[in-house]
């Protein structure tokens, strides 16, 4: 059974058609990588997949549960669906293990001590145990970035959701991340991520999907994808990133 | 007599001031109830309203913005005035007192709602859909995330604010609350001598100069300190 199943999504914002009827199936332990110019409803498709928006029309099941039917407690699906933002959004007011253990605390119904075991464990999983009692202003982009990812794994999701992990961080911080990323798909969580990063890509995506106005263009393995794009529009914009 | 000599035998006269210097003191304890009790009601009031604006139901959030601009545009004192004197007619008494705790109550509510409105709606959305996205409720988001946040943001203005629509229990003079500046009003009149107001200006110092400065150092701590 597939961990992901979205069929025949549309999402409109008013007059805009943003998404235009995409299918997108996801198995156990694999990483799906989402390109796209920008504009083309990448992001869009992700927040889609946890409801963060709400499709127009077309079918949601992560895990088994339809997340589109009314009966669903929307809340309960979430903790199965980790997410992680481009610009990290983690609580400015609360220390790194605050921010891991609130939803641990309050949604998964751990108490106190509990939830800072499992929150410990998290973050000593992206690296940053010696960071617990640190407020995001006090840690690096990538640091928070990483804190993030703790926040979203400590609850033990079935999926990950990865819209631009990278793209908010300089340079020089983008590898720790993505190594951390590397860790995860090494013990077989399934994710979908919505970056450029093409060497990522390249050596960790099992599918690579390119996307343009709303819709899937091409999908396949990366050395398909990149190598030997069939689609006009695939080409130009692999060329392009490739340039720059 | 001297003009000096006589500045002072009329704003400062000694033994006037000793007279009616208990009753001042009376009436910076009715000013202090007065004012305490205002700010009670009118932070808590404003903050549930503003809750409830957050709901997102349009009819309400309607009624509440319809609401709040009333008590900001009316002067307190026209306020105070018509529940005093206005209230009466539908078989309401309310007391002076009451009428003017009322009156300072709305006005501080409609205030501090459009504040924590302010704040609340200054909270990035990135911060409901990181909250949100780990399954927290709306109300566990709004509680845990976005509160704590906003209300950080809104001590400065909210301090400067409440400082100003509490001194307004003065006007609860016009009414007959035995607050300062009406237990001065009736020494004045009593003695002939306008020292009682002078008292009743240093007492009213004694209470909000403290305010006043606590009010800045909060404006300048909190500012952008995130």
């Amino acid at each position: 059974m597939p961990i992901v199943e979205a069929r025949g999504i549309h999402k409109h914002f008013g007059a805009l058609h943003v998404l235009k009827g995409v299918d997108l199936v996801l198995a156990e332990r694999e990483l799906v990588f989402v390109i796209g110019p920008s504009g083309s409803g990448k992001s869009t498709l992700l927040r889609c997949l946890n409801r963060l928006e709400e499709p127009s029309s077309g079918s949601v099941v992560v895990d088994g549960v339809d997340l589109l039917d009314p009966r669903t407690d929307i809340n309960h699906a979430r903790q199965r669906i980790g997410m992680v933002f481009q610009s990290f959004n983690l609580y400015p007011h609360m220390t790194a293990l605050g921010n891991v253990t609130l939803a641990l605390r309050k949604v998964a119904g751990k108490s106190r001590g509990e939830a800072d075991a499992l929150g410990h464990a998290a973050l000593a999983r992206v690296g940053l145990a010696d960071r617990a009692g640190h407020t995001p202003g006090q840690l690096s982009g990538g640091q928070q970035q990483r804190v993030a990812i703790a926040r979203a794994i400590a609850l033990e999701p079935r999926v990950m959701l990865f819209d631009e992990p990278t793209s908010a961080l300089d340079p020089e911080l983008v590898g720790s991340v993505l190594g951390v990323m590397r860790d995860l798909r090494e013990s077989g969580m399934a994710m979908i991520v919505v970056s450029h990063e093409m060497g990522f890509a390249r050596n960790a995506a099992d599918r690579v999907i390119f996307m343009d106005e709303g819709a899937i263009v091409e999908e396949g393995t990366p050395a398909a994808i990149f190598e030997a794009p069939t689609q006009y529009r695939t080409r130009a914009f692999i060329g392009q990133i490739q340039r720059h | 007599m001297s003009n000096w000599d006589r500045f002072l035998e009329t704003f400062f006269n000694a033994k006037v001031m000793a007279k009616y210097l208990p009753d001042i003191l009376h009436g910076m304890l009715v000013t202090i109830e007065l004012a305490a009790l205002v700010i009670v009601a009118g932070l808590v009031a404003g903050l549930a309203l503003a809750l409830l604006r957050s709901l997102g139901f349009r009819p309400v959030n309607l009624l509440i913005v319809f609401v709040v601009d009333l008590f900001r545009a009316l002067p307190p004192l026209v306020i105070i005035v018509f529940i005093y004197f206005g209230l009466p007619a539908v078989q309401l008494s309310p007391s002076g007192f009451v009428s003017t705790w009322l009156s300072l109550t709305l006005v501080l509510m409609a205030f501090s709602e459009e504040i924590y409105w302010a704040g609340i709606t200054s909270i990035a959305k990135g911060q409901w859909e990181a909250a949100r996205s780990t399954g927290l409720s709306y109300g566990q988001t709004l509680i845990n995330v976005v509160l704590p946040q906003a209300l950080r943001l809104t001590i400065p203005p909210l301090t400067n604010r409440t400082i100003a629509i509490t001194k307004g229990t003065a006007l609860g003079t016009v009414v007959a609350v035995s607050e300062i500046l009406g237990m001065a009003s009736s020494a004045v009149s009593n003695s002939y001598n306008p020292s009682p107001l002078t008292m009743a200006a240093i007492a009213y110092l004694i209470l909000f100069f403290p305010m006043v400065v606590f009010g800045r150092w909060l404006e300048t701590r909190m500012a952008w300190k995130r």
